[in-house]
């Protein structure tokens, strides 16, 4: 009986021409990092720094040339030399040293407080999207609240609220980053809710929370993943702010906010490496990550390459 | 004289990521004045793209490479964009497939027209409004000086199409160029739009490229087509000809898979195709009722004001607020081993229908038994945990739409097997998707690849593979050859029909394209607002319609000129030759 479907030509048309193997697996996906990269330098410059970011956070504490919390004060306010590349501060601590060993800190608290908005955003955004009616109400109203706060001082107003804590000051960026994701997450689901292959899904016999899972949420993965590189920089700029102001990480912990804040009254005097270097650090991590943002737009979404 | 549009040797590349393309190669293509020209071809001929090179509007990737382009004897290939900026529009124009894309969505489409004619400097301030009611006038817009204040959405896709025309027409164009003008209409209005055209062009002197998949419409409303295939001209022809005498082989397959009057299913395919031994698979109780729907009724609110809203602010209900009722006390029956057609226009009601007996709608009223269980009383929403949702499956009218795109071709077919077969371990569920596979005709190798890989003929199979993997009693068909070309939709058809007697199940065949769901259906049902208008056999409605709209419906279909003979005689032979056709 099987000879049926075989006696029917071979469809006329020819298939899109496919990679001589499926484009699965980890080599397809390098492959095409590569072309990305090859075909827009500054994406694999952003690759490279994000690298040396992440490679800092490991390895700070381990390779920096002095105790970050040793002062000396004979060695006090000296300008950058081979000794001290950054120079060092008004105790005369290394300020390369401490520069280092705070990109961890700064770097947990983004990823974290990131990591925490995207699984809490990204749910309610697509909660929201894909069962409209009063979730959609209700979960819209609360990002609308957010929004109406002038986003830093909120961030301020959480943290002065809770206490001085790291985790405060995670959970004060990831609050004021909800809006971006769940609005994001509604979108995105809210345009798939009524798509082919969602009704497919039910004939299946998926249930609601399956098809939410398991359907539409490896859809909207990409965009999300541009949206969380794009929040990285924001989010430590943002911990950095509240340090700078005295809220958050408290002293002598190394921190680039905190940094900022002390070497800013030695700039007057002359001593401008105190604050200049710790900002160059912040600086630099942000325009990482932003753009790693639009390079990863590029990778998903090469249409909307400019 | 010369011709009005010349082009010669025209090669047009594509800059891609695996290295040029020539999408079209080496095209001559000759437009007289007056003269209406259809350039056919499948998807991917390049007929689009021959048209977008002379429009110099290209996108940044592709560029002209080769051969001329002379336009009244002007060089377009070397016009500045300035100067081809100003024959866009007054010399030359477009009318595009969607007409609501073409359309600014937030102006009116009154001051759209007049856009164009001040651009051109055809109309000052003064007489602008006047001539652009007077170009509404001439394309057969009802009240002009109210429809000069609506916005797109507030029209039809017929009238939105008619004010995309008159855009085109309004600086009295020497060439208009149509691009797909009526796909995505129904046949009534294609009808009407179409004539439109050829009026308007005719009184005007003007000349018009008719661009379409549609061999039927190419020979209908032009009076040379040229055949294109894979960035070539395979064949030029008067119309007439092309369909009685067809010279190239691929237009005489072409010409073979468009369902016709007097076509049947098995000659759709090339010539020579083994014709499958007619066998049916005896049917469990076939003939017994599987599907009865009595007095479904679906009911929609009027849009405005929510409810909840009125009954706060305590206004009560509105006069208007009668729902709107998209099917309308439907009752019907499909027996075991049939396949039943719905058939009407869009807005009609049969995708409501579909849905409702799919079980993915709730009906407002009305009864759906499948089999001897009322399954209407399921609320769709808990219809998916119930035994009774692997009876009743359905293949999508977009293939690409209907799967996801980030599950392999596999992992597609593997979802109901694995949600409702019961089916467990990797190598199980695999070896069942490779008999699915091998049944509708999907090469094996191609089930670890992801939709955008795959061509819209082998996305269609792996749909038709997911609705037939837990065999189901009925599998409703929601115009699942739509979105595919012709000769691909012949073996899609051929295919569904081997399946159909193969596994004895039941068709519920939703289309708006008469003639194909003759070619699949035994009995056909014809609806227009939400009611049946007629119902019989497949035959008998096409071949002596009784209601009034069905006769409207079967004339709006292109008839071509002349050719019907010669194309009927020859079909005849084939039929001889192929005993199990029909």
């Amino acid at each position: 009986m099987s000879e049926i479907p075989t006696a029917l030509p071979s469809l006329a048309e020819p298939a899109p021409p496919a990679p001589a193997r499926p484009a699965t697996g980890f080599a397809a996906g390098l492959g095409h990092a590569r072309h990305v990269a090859a075909s827009n330098p500054i994406t694999g410059l952003a690759f490279a720094m994000f690298a040396a970011i992440v490679l800092a956070a490991l390895l700070g504490p381990v390779i920096t040339p002095y105790d970050p919390l040793a002062s000396d004060t004979a060695a006090a306010l000296q300008a950058p030399s081979r000794a001290h590349w950054f120079g060092t501060d008004q105790v005369g601590r290394d300020i390369f040293s401490r520069v280092l060993v705070a990109t961890r800190l700064d770097f947990i608290i983004a990823v974290s407080s990131v990591a925490l908005v995207f699984v809490l955003g990204g749910f309610a955004g697509i909660c929201a999207g894909f069962y409209g009616g009063w979730t959609d109400r209700i979960v819209s109203r609360i990002s609308d609240t957010i929004m109406a706060f002038p986003l830093f001082v909120l961030a301020m107003g959480i943290v002065a609220a809770l206490g001085n804590t790291v985790t405060n000051i995670v959970l004060a960026t990831a609050i004021v980053n909800f809006p971006l994701y769940q609005r994001i997450a509604r979108a995105e689901a809210n345009v798939r809710r009524e798509a082919g292959f969602v009704q497919a899904a039910r004939l299946t016999g998926n249930s609601e929370m399956r098809i939410l899972l398991a359907q539409i949420l490896p859809n909207i993965m990409p965009i999300m993943m541009v949206q969380m590189s794009l929040t990285m920089g924001y989010a430590i700029l943002n911990a950095a702010g509240l340090s700078f102001i005295g809220l958050g990480v408290k002293p002598p912990t190394p921190e680039w906010g905190i940094m900022v804040a002390e070497g800013a009254g030695f700039i007057i005097s002359g001593e401008w490496w105190i604050a200049l270097f710790p900002g160059l650090a912040l600086m630099l991590a942000v325009f990482c990550f932003n753009l790693l943002g639009d390079g990863l737009r590029d990778v998903i979404d090469p249409q909307r390459r400019t | 004289m010369g011709a009005l549009l010349d082009v010669k040797g025209l090669t047009v590349e594509f800059a891609t990521r695996r290295g040029t393309v020539q999408a079209v190669k080496r095209v001559d293509l000759e437009v007289a004045r007056g003269e209406t020209v259809g350039i056919v071809g499948e998807s991917g001929s390049g007929k689009s793209v021959t048209s977008y090179a002379v429009m110099r509007i290209l996108d940044r990737a592709g560029r002209i490479a080769d051969g001329s382009v002379a336009f009244s004897g002007l060089d377009l290939r070397a016009a500045d964009e300035r100067g081809m900026s100003d024959l866009r529009g007054r010399e030359i124009s477009m009318i595009f497939q969607n007409p609501r894309m073409a359309l600014n969505p937030i102006r009116k489409v009154g001051r759209q027209i007049e856009d164009v004619l001040r651009r051109h400097a055809i109309a000052g301030s003064m007489d602008a409004r006047a001539r652009t009611i007077a170009m509404l006038e001439q394309v057969r817009i009802a009240n002009p000086e109210e429809r000069y204040h609506a916005y797109p959405f507030e029209l039809s896709g017929g009238m939105c199409q008619r004010i995309v025309i008159a855009l085109a027409l309004a600086c009295r164009p020497q060439l208009l160029i149509a691009d797909e003008p009526t796909t995505g209409l129904d046949v009534t209005t294609q009808k009407a739009v179409m004539d439109l055209v050829t009026e308007l062009t005719r009184a005007r002197g003007m000349a018009t490229i008719l661009i379409t998949h549609d061999l039927g419409l190419a020979a209908t409303y032009c009076d040379r087509v040229v055949v294109m295939r894979q960035g070539e001209v395979v064949e030029t022809a008067p119309a007439a000809q092309v369909f009685a005498a067809p010279q190239d082989p691929y237009t005489r397959r072409l010409m073979r898979a468009t369902p016709r009057p007097g076509a049947t299913l098995r000659g759709l395919l090339p010539e020579g195709t083994p014709a499958p031994p007619a066998m049916r698979a005896p049917v469990a109780g076939a003939g017994a009722p599987l599907l009865r729907v009595e007095g479904l009724v679906k009911e929609y609110p009027r849009q405005g004001t929510s409810r909840t809203w009125r009954q706060i602010l305590g206004g009560g209900a509105p006069a208007d607020a009668a729902p709107f009722r998209a099917v309308d006390g439907l009752s019907f029956e499909i027996r075991r081993g049939e396949s039943l057609g719905l058939v009407g226009e869009s807005g009609c009601g049969k995708s409501t229908t579909s849905m409702m007996v799919m079980r993915l709608t709730d009906p407002t009223a009305g009864r759906i038994v499948l089999g001897e269980d009322d399954i209407g009383a399921i609320p769709a929403r808990r219809f998916a945990a119930s035994p009774h949702r692997r009876r009743i499956q359905m293949v999508f009218q977009d293939p690409t739409d209907s799967l996801n795109p980030r599950f392999t071709a596999l992992r597609a077919i593997a979802d109901p097997l694995m949600r409702m077969g019961g089916l467990k371990g990797r190598d199980a569920i695999r070896a069942r998707c490779e008999a699915l596979a091998e049944l509708v005709g999907l090469p094996l190798d191609l089930l670890d690849r992801f939709p955008h890989q795959l061509s819209g003929g082998q996305k269609a199979r792996v749909g038709i593979a997911r609705a037939i993997a837990l065999e189901p009693e009925l599998v409703i068909l929601d115009e699942p050859t739509a979105a595919l070309d012709v000769s691909v939709q012949a073996v899609v058809l051929n295919l569904l029909e081997d399946l159909k007697s193969k596994l004895g199940m039941s068709y519920l065949f939703v289309s708006h394209d008469l003639h194909v769901v003759r070619l699949l259906c035994d009995r056909v049902i014809v609806m227009r607002q939400g009611r049946i208008v007629e119902a019989g056999s497949a035959e008998a409605v096409l071949e002596a319609p009784q209601a009034a709209y069905t006769r409207e419906l079967i004339a709006a279909i292109p008839h071509p000129p002349a050719g019907g003979k010669a194309v009927r005689a020859s079909e005849s032979v084939a039929d001889a030759r192929d005993p199990s056709a029909g």
